[in-house]
């Protein structure tokens, strides 16, 4: 088969078998495995430095695989980068754009780099002003945006051909709530709509759950879980109960939770317990009975459904630990009711146990 | 065997198809002198030190100079005022901006060819040495200095002052592309001072001596400046002007060879 040909699977958008990339001794990407439909949203979840950016920068062509293969859009992206270029759309992370060309300037730059015709170029160009939906702001240069404006242009353009892939780096951070919301809708109407398939990193968990069909979560470059988020959600258990504690009880409140019937794993916090249980609502009451009875008192019990968070920490030891100015109350990205989430930057140390 | 890629249809209905290197280059060409005349104030340090050494120059050794038979001091001073005018100007600044804000991934995940992100740089930056130079010759004739080769001589003259401002936009390129440092691509206008001063720009250089003479004698500036004046006073030159342009197409073999390979390494993926 011809270098630059596509490769036979015409479901696959993007397909990597160990994706390696090293900097040094760093192995940023460490064996990285990856099958993305088109026509999904794709979810790429995992702290900073986790390897997200690299990933991204190898399947848009802007980095070499140390070792493994990738395609894109059915072309393999050392082979036949340019094919794969004029398949893909990309939104790095910090919208990257000419502060001293107004919004139009840049959406028509972008049409002229592909190559797009005179007809099509003016078609494109007003698609992309209506997505962007920045009004006569079009007309301003892009020093003026805020950064809400600023990343809708910056999705505008990307899209401006048509792109079959479209690579979203964060699309999301540092945004405000309306902004955030903004973007979110915008990915699911081109998902819905065009049929665009979407690969999203995002360092927050909501992100991911509600936007992705599917979810990859990396950790030190590996992947340690895939699935829908509804599946591995699931998998941590139907509920999680959330034992607040003094930093002397966590490690006997742990062992005396293990103890208790229907507990399918539990994970040691810096401020108390995690608990998976099938039954949240008739497993708590057993949960408190042994614990008092082991003489630990806990500062509180609290059952909720399982987050993406909960499914990072049972996959990685640690929670994700982001903290999202959008969620409610400012709190941490893991749905914002999790009280031993870490500050922020930090992954607060936690060791699991499951059963 | 050359396989037809299946480009994407666009929502239009249009496909998106591989272009040749003159559209590229126009392309960012096109975005280039767009920001090239929105900052017109750039100009202005270009402009302000050509027209002040000339006059100080001027005022200080014109009569002296010319106490030697065959000299023209404000001829004599034209050349290096273009050459002061033209040398280290480019976009090397506007490109370390886009390595740092992103702005260069963000083109090198179109299907653009690599060199046209330079070559489209450098057509702003022919435009303003043109633009400069004329506005240099034009001092000069308010100065009274005239071509004694007439109008192509003119041209030349401008092509040579063009093509050596040119040259010599490897340089901060080369350093841009290399660091990504602004503060880096401002210091490397002090690579102009040896090119410019360690020349015959005040004297003819058979009134210079010692070091000077001998350094001067190594400097592609010299036989620029050479060339250009012999445009101004001594008529058709071909010997001078011959130098002038292997001075030109000397240094730029070796600037452009820096800075292409510098964008290779600034954009290879490995």
């Amino acid at each position: 088969m011809p270098r630059n040909a596509r490769s036979g699977d015409r479901n696959s958008a993007i397909e990597t078998r160990g994706l390696v990339r090293t900097f040094g001794e760093n192995r940023a990407v460490d064996g990285v495995d990856l099958g993305v439909n088109a026509g999904e949203i794709y979810g790429f979840l995992g702290p900073n430095g986790a390897g997200k950016s690299t990933t991204v920068r190898m399947l848009c062509t802007l980095l070499k695989p140390t070792a493994g293969q990738a395609t894109v859009a059915g072309y393999d992206v050392v082979d036949s980068p340019g094919e794969v270029r004029i398949r893909i759309g990309v939104a790095l992370q910090e919208a990257a754009l000419d502060e001293r060309q107004t919004g139009r300037e840049i959406l028509d730059l972008q049409a002229r780099l592909y190559g797009l015709s005179a007809f099509d170029r003016a078609a494109s160009i007003a698609r992309a002003v209506d997505l962007a939906d920045i009004g006569s702001a079009m007309e301003d240069r892009v020093k003026t945006y805020s950064g809400g404006m600023r990343r809708r242009l910056d999705l505008a353009a990307s899209l401006i051909h048509g792109p079959e892939v479209l690579f979203l780096d964060e699309p999301t951070t540092g945004l405000d709530p309306v902004s955030r919301a903004q973007v979110w809708d915008e990915v699911r109407r081109l998902n819905g709509e065009l049929g665009v398939t979407v690969f999203l990193t995002t360092q927050y968990l909501e992100e991911a759950d509600a936007l992705a069909d599917r979810v990859a979560i990396i950790d030190g470059g590996r992947i340690v879980e895939e699935g829908s988020p509804a599946e591995l959600k699931r998998a941590v258990g139907a509920d999680v109960i959330v034992v607040d504690l003094p930093s002397e009880a966590i490690a006997p409140a742990a062992a005396v939770a293990e103890t208790v019937p229907d507990v399918d794993a539990v994970t040691q916090g810096r401020r108390g317990i995690t608990i998976a249980t099938a039954d949240g609502a008739a497993t708590v009451g057993s949960v408190a009975v042994a614990l008092a009875g082991a003489g630990l008192h806990p500062q509180s019990l609290t059952v909720r459904t399982p987050s993406l968070d909960d499914v990072f920490l049972l996959a990685t030891g640690y929670r994700m630990s982001t903290v999202d100015p959008t969620a409610a109350g400012g709190g941490p990205a893991a749905g914002g009711s999790d009280p031993h989430a870490g500050p922020a930057g930090a992954p607060a140390s936690e060791g699991s146990s499951p059963r | 065997m050359s396989v037809q890629s299946e480009a994407p249809a666009l929502a239009g209905g249009g496909m998106v198809r591989p272009v040749g290197t003159i559209t590229d280059i126009a392309t960012v060409a096109r975005r280039s002198v767009r920001s090239l005349l929105r900052e017109p104030e750039a100009m202005a340090p270009a402009l302000i030190i050509p027209t002040f050494f000339f006059l100080v120059n001027i005022g200080a050794l014109e009569s002296f100079v010319e106490r030697s038979p065959g000299i023209d001091y404000r001829a004599f001073q034209i050349p290096v005022a273009i050459i002061f005018a033209v040398t280290g100007i480019s976009r090397a600044s506007v490109l370390v901006i886009d390595i740092q804000t992103g702005y260069l991934d963000r083109m090198l995940v179109t299907p653009v060819r690599r060199t046209t992100l330079l070559l489209g740089m450098m057509v702003a930056d022919v435009v303003l040495a043109v633009a400069l130079s004329l506005v240099v010759i034009a001092m000069g004739f308010v100065a009274g200095v005239r071509f004694g080769t007439g109008l192509l001589g003119i041209l030349l003259f401008l092509g040579l002052a063009v093509a050596w401002s040119l040259a010599f936009t490897g340089f901060p390129y080369t350093v841009a592309l290399r660091t990504g440092n602004p503060a880096a691509v401002n210091s490397s206008f002090l690579i102009f001072f040896p090119f410019a001063f360690l020349t015959p720009a005040y004297l003819p250089r058979e009134l210079m001596t010692g070091w000077m003479q001998t350094v001067a004698a190594w400097n592609p500036v010299t036989y620029l400046l050479e060339g250009m004046r012999s445009l101004l006073s001594a008529g058709w030159d071909a010997a001078a002007l011959g130098k002038g342009a292997a001075a030109i197409g000397g240094l730029g073999v070796v600037t452009f060879v820096m800075a292409f390979r510098s964008l290779a390494r600034r954009v290879a993926t490995g």
